[in-house]
């Protein structure tokens, strides 16, 4: 481990923000410090440490630093490394589609639609395919909410239903038809082999050959969902990390609000 | 034994005898009825296995003719033994005759019942020996090269592939591992058979097939030589499958056995009179085999709020003892999940965990607890949530558990990387070490914070009792007692498969497992 408690390096860089190269931040501006960690399928030793690092050097790190490694069984080594990134993003030519909605509190968002709407929204949501988990459309629907943020069924404004996991696409559609729901909202929470994006192209598919794609607000959400790949899908809207009700139910208001009055 | 708490444990003997006669009830209504799970379970207990040409396992092939004919409720032993009696050819013959339309199942029975069941004599006999046999095999390995200390820390595998589980397992097992879990392909518990032979893909983890139960024993048994120590492999009999589960388990020497119906009926929408049938002969069968249950009550909290409705889990708790109990299952393989899912943020969060934990222990001395850190507030922060799992690990080891469930700093993110489950083991065994005997030296203050949690859980979990013994547990559960789920007795998946038994229905596994 070179450095020690008191970092010696010298420190002949530029150290002004320029927002048109940012790199990561340690303790200095543009010291580029990065941590990681990995395992790589090989004994632990000397040559175990020698390839982390020129894997580090082929990532765009200086200095590799190996701090910490150990064998977590035959063959396979564990490293934490530390390194300093040489490559820059222009953080002032960045474009990330978001939704485009105001973010309102529950008591403002049911007051928009008493207004605006005339009637209470009807939403359905469902965790659906194989996906046994339903933390995130509980969080989204249920009374109770998450961290403080109430789902939807404790809105005034929305008659919410949660159809709750492994909902399939045929139910799920099945159940918007007989409500008549305005928006549908499907949770995915299982992303391993991207079995979540075939089963939201499949919903999109279904609706388009109903003939409904048109008719409802399509969101989706769950912790690798963001808007930009809902967008892509063809859904109107992807919640992701850190997104919650009021999120979700400020973005329904004010786009059936959109389609009817506009 | 005297009660760090102050918990009168004569409240606690009351609210048991309720919880008694609440499973009496769901038992009288047990006796009653049989179901296609069940029937496929007497399939294998008579060596019937394998799949024909289109993968439909043979087991399946004779129970769905019977359910068609509406003969379900006569039970297969009674069409089994006809045939048997008949052709004088082996249960596995006759099924592959049957698969393949050369006979029907159904064409007639053959001899007395004392003749079909002296004819289906050897082939229960021989899978009774075989799962003795395996439980001898786990009772020689403990003798001889030992297990781990408890909590057995207990970790998932979840590639999707056999063959790369058996490469992280094994690793487990040498960082420190007592147990290993195989997670089952999202969805498995939907489906209403069993997959065959060995596989190589799932989605969150893998198959549950009676070939990977044997590829992963073997890996096992030898990574358990090589460091010492006995590696329990651990599986899931919930689901529409529950007692084909729990047999292909106890013939294949699997040690722990997710098991727990009230879990199928409120996370899965599984029919609750189809898999309470089912949970009696899956538990008869692991109480035999020598199988742990581990129950799912730590997931009611989950939905529910864990401060709120954390009496729900202790009431669930009793019952689902006095459920096992009637299943022949020794308090010794009650792997009772108790774990409260509170928010990290809450104020004296650890006080109430940590007497919710001591209160658990205390009023099931006996049981091998399983104990569970929390999943749904783990954030991506994996730094936090590294801390967050050595809370839990502190109340793990102060307050004795039976079963660790280490939660990985990567939870909420990907299913556990090798280095992710080196670390939570790590996390462990440096707080069980350093904290061996804390709860061994500390008290509680009297009628503190941690005292009065332990008995307002108590009496609200008792009051609770009371209320489900008026209504009866399916009244219950459709209210929504638990977890604030709704189910509908007549409602859920796989209520097609359940039938009242006939008169000519058989299943002498279950006093064959009871009385040895």
């Amino acid at each position: 481990m070179s450095g020690g408690l008191y970092s010696t390096e010298g420190r002949d860089f530029n150290q002004t923000l320029d927002l048109k190269k940012i790199k990561p931040y340690g303790d200095t501006m543009n010291d580029g410090k990065t941590q990681l960690s990995f395992t790589l399928p090989v004994p632990a030793g000397e040559e175990a440490i020698e390839a982390a690092k020129q894997l580090l050097k082929k990532m765009g790190f200086e200095n590799p630093q190996v701090v910490f490694h150990k064998e977590l069984t035959e063959g396979y080594t564990f490293f934490n490394c530390y390194g300093s990134c040489v490559h820059t993003v222009d953080y002032t030519n960045i474009y990330v589609p978001k939704v485009e909605s105001t973010k309102w509190d529950m008591g403002e968002t049911d007051q928009f639609i008493r207004e605006h709407i005339g009637r209470k929204i009807v939403v359905i949501g469902a965790s659906t395919g194989t996906d046994a988990h339903t933390v995130g459309i509980d969080a989204i629907m249920n009374m109770k909410g998450f961290a403080g943020h109430y789902g939807l069924e404790r809105y005034e404004m929305f008659e919410a239903l949660n159809m709750g996991s492994q909902v399939s696409n045929e139910e799920f559609i099945a159940k918007a038809i007989e409500l008549k729901a305005d928006a549908l909202l499907v949770s995915q929470t299982v992303t391993q082999k991207d079995i979540h994006i075939k089963n939201l192209t499949e919903l999109v598919e279904m609706l388009e050959a109903e003939g409904l794609r048109d008719k409802v607000i399509l969101a989706c959400g769950g912790p690798r969902i963001s808007h930009e790949l809902a967008k892509e899908l063809g859904y109107d809207a992807g919640f992701g990390m850190n997104t919650y009700a009021d999120d979700v139910a400020s973005f329904i208001a004010q786009e059936l609000d959109r389609r009817m009055n506009h | 034994m005297e009660s760090k708490l102050g918990i009168d444990f004569n409240k606690v003997e009351y609210a048991r005898g309720i919880a008694r006669k609440i499973a009496d009830q769901v038992q009288d209504f047990v006796n009653g009825y049989t179901t296609v799970a069940v029937e496929r379970t007497l399939c294998r207990l008579l060596g019937i296995d394998g799949v024909d040409a289109n993968a439909v396992p043979l087991p399946n092939i004779l129970v769905d003719q019977l359910k068609e004919k509406n003969l379900l409720g006569e039970g297969v032993l009674f069409f089994l033994g006809s045939a048997v009696v008949e052709t004088g050819l082996s249960p596995q013959e006759i099924a592959e005759m049957v698969a393949v339309g050369n006979w029907d199942i159904t064409r007639g029975h053959f001899g007395s019942r004392e003749q079909r069941m002296k004819a289906l004599q050897p082939y229960m006999e021989a899978s009774i020996r075989r799962i003795v046999a395996n439980r001898k095999r786990r009772e020689n390995y403990i003798a001889t090269i030992g297990e781990g200390t408890k909590p057995y820390l207990y970790v998932i595998v979840a590639t999707g592939n056999i063959y790369e589980d058996v490469v992280q397992a094994q690793a487990a097992a040498r960082q420190g591992a007592d147990i290993i879990a195989v997670i089952r392909t999202t969805g498995q518990s939907l489906l209403d058979y069993v997959p065959y032979g060995a596989t190589t893909e799932g989605f969150g983890g893998t198959f549950a097939t009676q070939e990977n139960f044997r590829i992963m024993r073997k890996a096992l048994d030898e990574v358990g030589e090589e460091v010492g120590r006995y590696i329990r492999l651990c599986n899931y009999c919930s689901g529409l499958c529950m007692p084909e589960i729990a047999v292909m388990g106890a013939l294949e020497g699997l040690d722990v056995m997710l098991n727990d119906a009230l879990y199928g009926i409120l996370f899965r929408d599984i029919n609750m009179q189809r898999t309470l049938v089912d949970q009696f002969m899956s538990r008869v069968i692991n109480g035999f085999a020598g199988v742990i249950i581990n129950t799912g009550e730590d997931n009611y909290l989950t939905t529910a709020d864990a401060v709120e409705e954390a009496h729900t889990v202790l009431a669930s708790d009793l019952i689902n003892e006095q459920l096992a109990l009637l299943a022949g299952l020794p308090e010794e393989q009650m792997g009772l999940g108790h774990a409260f899912e509170m928010d990290p943020m809450l104020e004296n969060g650890f006080l109430y965990e940590l007497a919710q934990a001591q209160m658990t222990r205390e009023i099931f001395p006996k049981a091998t607890l399983k104990y569970m850190p929390p999943t749904k507030f783990m954030t991506g922060n994996i730094f936090r949530g590294h801390i967050q799992d050595a809370l839990f690990n502190m109340i793990g080891i102060w307050t004795s558990q039976g079963i660790q469930l280490l939660g990985m700093p990567t939870e909420a993110i990907h299913t556990p990387f090798m280095s992710d489950r080196y670390l939570s083991i790590e996390n462990a065994r440096y707080i069980f070490n350093n904290m061996r005997s804390i709860g061994d030296e500390v008290v509680f203050k009297q009628d503190g914070i941690i005292q009065r949690r332990a008995k307002e859980v108590l009496d609200k979990a008792t009051v609770l009792l009371e209320k489900i013994e008026r209504e009866g547990l399916f009244t219950a559960l459709e209210k929504g007692i638990f977890a604030d789920i709704k189910r509908p007795k007549n409602g859920g998946k796989g209520l097609d498969g359940v039938s009242p038994k006939g008169k000519n229905y058989e299943n002498p596994f279950v006093e064959m497992m009871l009385n040895r």
